[in-house]
């Protein structure tokens, strides 16, 4: 569904991401591990068009992505909800998640999937009129990723939803999207939480430094010795 | 006439002046808010407006017999529309030649590449003066064309005369303001540009086209700087090349007063521009308080505003809700 090959990204003369070459099967949970600057969201942002690619290419059901403009990569089907949640703060939640509709004509359409976002994350549906810079960060990261769902995103990709909550709200965010690969979502994960995003990845990839080092399925990864030095702290 | 007509006087013509200021400063205001470049031709784009609805007026064949109901009806609305139309053609130009492609250079780029639109949009109309058939050779001022029904005064209360154009001018930012308030709040376009202001790179990854919504911005702020253009022309009786330059200084003080970036803040700062210049010149005794004196109160007024309250009177940095 989503082929990158060779990619190469620069900010300014620095390269971030080095020539990586990955791939996302349709209805597939993948995940990006890495350390702190290893480039994962790099590679988001440039799959996303907010970044443009020094070489190398992007695919998406059979068609070129790099090069066009962010918002028809939008129109084309893929959702990021970024890094830090990067909410409009002074906005209520029901207007985040308009904006997130932005590029649908179909109101009932984007009707019946804010209903569906108040059904995931009850919370928002709640307090759907105060704005987003009030609620605490693991409200914020559901109003994150359901804005990023009102799109009816064929690929969600997500940057760390998990940064900075606590157990039980990471393993309710994780349960969300293993619900939204079971309607059919196709997920791009990149996640701090090697442990709770490999348990559910079908298929993992190791970035350092902008390359990318190994990749498995997520079980394997899990027993990796590599993964379990560096991603989940065991000796 | 006693103090309070005075008062009062003084009031209508800062309210009068105000506006005409607010509506130029609107323009300064919403381009800041997304793009972070203040422009500096945007007392130009003011400029344009006044000349295209002087063109257009030549176009229609310099009309002078038409009654009052049908001036107002019918060619002032044209007028306007032919102004508004130049400044935003005129607007969008720059935005793309002399603006977009720096849009990723170090902000001084942009800000120089206005000033040279600037000069450069003064400088051309100026080469037309003399050049067109029918176009003035008058190297200073031409005289615009008056409206009739838009002329004299329109009531009187006691020592307290409000002219037909401070009618037009208030109500011109009135209109301006609803409608902005409804483009702002309940329109895709405006949401996308108060999303865009707030966080552009999010916004982009909303589906939000960014290059058109800042063509957006500049159209807006350019289309109430074209209704400005001819207000002033009404007021004044005459226009020239270099009427952007002061007018423009003028309103982007307004737009910091009220706090850049806020468009409440460029309605409200240019009305209290404008009282504030009206009665200095009555108020203040001795040659300070002279009409050569109110630019002076006019800058001291941003220097307090900056001094004691940067972020303007009703706050800076977003597009907030109109
Ligand atoms: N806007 C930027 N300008 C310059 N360099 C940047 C910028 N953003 C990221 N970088 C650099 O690019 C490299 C990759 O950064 P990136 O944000 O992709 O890392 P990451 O894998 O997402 O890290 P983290 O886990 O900390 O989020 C880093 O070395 C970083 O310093
Ligand atoms: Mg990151």
């Amino acid at each position: 569904m989503l082929e990158v090959k060779d990619l190469v990204v620069a900010y300014g003369r620095v390269n971030a991401v080095k020539g990586i070459t990955f791939e996302v099967g349709k209805g597939q949970v993948v995940t990006l591990l890495g350390t702190n600057g290893a480039g994962k969201s790099t590679t988001l942002r440039s799959i996303s068009g907010l970044l443009k690619p020094v070489s190398g290419e992007i695919w998406f059901e059979g068609e070129r992505l790099d090069g066009l403009p962010a918002h028809k990569i939008v129109e084309r089907g893929i959702a990021q909800s970024p890094e830090g949640r990067r909410l409009f703060r002074q906005m209520s939640v029901e207007d985040n998640l308009k904006l997130g509709a932005f590029s649908r004509k179909d109101t009932s359409g984007v009707k019946a999937d804010m209903d569906r976002v108040y059904d995931l994350f009850p919370v928002l549906g709640e307090r759907r009129t105060e704005a987003a810079g009030l609620f605490s960060g693991g409200e914020q990261q559901m109003l994150a990723i359901g804005r990023a769902m009102m799109c009816r995103p064929k690929l969600l990709m997500l940057d760390e939803p998990s940064m900075g909550l606590s157990p039980i709200m990471t393993q309710t965010i994780m349960r969300t999207i293993k619900e939204l690969q079971a309607d059919g979502v196709t997920i791009l994960l990149v996640e701090q939480n090697a442990q709770a995003a490999l348990s559910l990845a079908d298929k993992g990839y190791v970035l350092e430094v902008g390359h990318i080092v190994f990749s498995d399925s997520g079980r394997n990864l899990l027993g990796d010795d590599r993964v379990r030095r560096t991603y989940l702290g065991a000796d | 006439m006693d103090l309070l007509d005075l008062f009062l006087q003084q009031l209508i013509n800062g309210l009068s002046l105000g506006s005409l200021y607010a509506l130029i400063a609107v323009g300064y205001t919403v381009v800041y808010g997304i793009v972070q470049l203040i422009n500096f031709a945007h007392g130009e784009i003011f400029m344009i407006g006044a000349f295209g609805a002087y063109a257009t007026w030549m176009l229609m064949g310099q009309p002078t017999d038409w009654n009052a109901p049908m001036s107002i009806l019918v060619l002032l609305p044209v007028l306007i529309i032919g102004g508004v139309a130049a400044s935003v053609t005129v607007a969008l130009l720059t935005e793309r030649y002399a603006y977009r492609p720096l849009r990723n250079a170090p902000r001084l780029a942009p800000l120089i590449s206005a000033i040279g639109v600037s000069v450069f949009l003064q400088e051309a109309v100026r080469l037309f003066y003399g050049e067109i058939p029918g176009f003035p050779t008058a190297k200073s001022a031409i005289p615009f064309p008056s409206i009739p029904g838009i002329s004299g005064s329109a009531f009187q209360f006691g020592g307290v005369t409000v002219q037909m154009t401070a009618v037009f001018t208030v109500g011109a930012l009135a209109v301006c303001t609803v409608f902005l308030w409804f483009f702002v709040n309940r329109t895709k376009t405006g949401r996308a540009m108060i999303a865009t202001s707030q966080d552009p790179d999010t916004a982009r990854l909303m589906g939000i086209n960014v290059d058109k919504v800042i063509m957006a911005a500049f159209a807006v702020g350019a289309a109430l700087a074209a209704i400005a253009g001819v207000a002033h022309g009404l007021r004044y009786s005459n226009i020239d090349f270099r009427m952007g330059f002061l007018a423009g200084l003028k309103a982007f003080t307004a737009a910091v007063l009220g706090g850049i970036g806020n468009i409440n803040g460029a309605v409200v700062g240019g009305l209290v521009l404008g009282v504030v210049e009206a009665m200095a010149t009555t108020f203040i005794p001795g040659q300070f308080g002279s009409a050569a004196w109110k630019d002076v109160w006019a800058f001291v007024l941003l220097i307090l505003v900056l001094v004691f309250r940067p972020q303007g009177l009703l706050g800076a940095k977003v597009v907030d809700r109109a």
